[in-house]
């Protein structure tokens, strides 16, 4: 069963994802864009509605419906909540954090 | 400025973009110790040239608390490692020019090898897992850099992030890679900084 979820991201735009919706109520995150994927999305922050029982990897598929361009570093980055890094199938909480890590280069 | 520490020992500093230079005495100051034999420090400086292109500035940027957080993480993983004294670390964001430091380790010990190896734990650590990126400009154009670190400690460590899986005062939650069947495969343009 799909259902076609409005995503607001502060610009105005609503965009429709495919979500399966769950018996929880859906939790809500915000998510940080950092360097290459701030540049590639245009925005630093955004946030995000997914039902209860998302994963850190189902937010990813979907800001990559939201942002195509992310596409571009989905193979070299890296995802953190709360800021500690975490595996795509950690199970998001409402109010969590979630930030993409493009490639880093501190020092 | 972004301060942690972990204990009163360690040192913990990301200084934001209005920051000035970083005063590298302070922090070797803070480390000096009655007791060490040794004061060990590195320091990172932006270099004029990258594969012959002519480097105008580095600007760094950085995820402020999860950095600040992972930095104090890396100075508890050096002291879980080696009989360290005290320890600073300090990483400046904003624009950072030619011959100056972006970031500065001090170490402290009884002894100097611990000292030295310690003070290389925590920069390699800065490089392979800390969440700040740096973007060289040159005369004609920008390019955010990627560390070689931060991509062998992700490839060794597919199945978790880039934090050291050993230790347990780090996060050994996993990495996020798209696991695709089959090996990793890595381009050339992959490899090399992604162009702005």
């Amino acid at each position: 069963m799909e259902i076609a979820g409005g995503l607001n991201d502060g610009t105005g735009e609503m965009n429709e994802s495919k979500v399966e919706k769950s018996a929880g109520q859906d939790i809500k995150i915000k998510v940080l864009f950092f360097a290459r994927a701030r540049d590639l999305t245009g925005v630093s922050e955004t946030s995000l509605e997914m039902p209860d029982g998302s994963t850190a990897g189902d937010c990813m598929r979907n800001l990559l419906v939201k942002f195509p361009s992310l596409q571009e570093i989905y193979n070299s980055m890296v995802l953190a909540i709360n800021e500690e890094y975490a595996a795509e199938s950690t199970l998001l909480t409402s109010k969590d954090e979630l930030a993409i890590i493009p490639p880093i280069s501190g020092g | 400025m972004a301060s942690a520490a972990a204990e009163e020992k360690d040192l913990v500093e990301i200084l934001d973009a209005s920051y000035g230079p970083i005063d590298t005495i302070r922090y070797v100051d803070f480390v000096r110790d009655p007791a060490a034999g040794a004061i060990a420090t590195f320091e990172g400086t932006t270099r004029d040239t990258f594969e012959g292109k002519s480097v105008v500035e580095l600007r760094y940027e950085a995820y402020v608390p999860m950095a600040a957080r992972r930095l104090a993480a890396v100075c508890a993983e050096a002291r879980a490692s080696w009989p360290l004294l005290r320890l600073a670390v300090a990483h400046r964001l904003g624009t950072v020019g030619v011959g100056e430091a972006s970031v500065f380790v001090a170490a402290s010990a009884v002894h100097r090898a611990e000292a030295m190896e310690a003070c290389r734990y925590v920069i390699d650590e800065v490089k392979a897992s800390v969440p700040i990126w740096k973007k060289e400009v040159y005369e004609n154009g920008e390019v955010w850099k990627e560390n070689r670190e931060f991509r062998e400690r992700m490839l060794l460590h597919h199945e978790h992030g880039p934090a050291q899986k050993h230790n347990q005062t780090s996060n050994g939650c996993c990495g996020s890679k798209v696991k695709v069947d089959g090996a990793d495969h890595r381009t050339k343009e992959e490899d090399e900084a992604t162009t702005v």
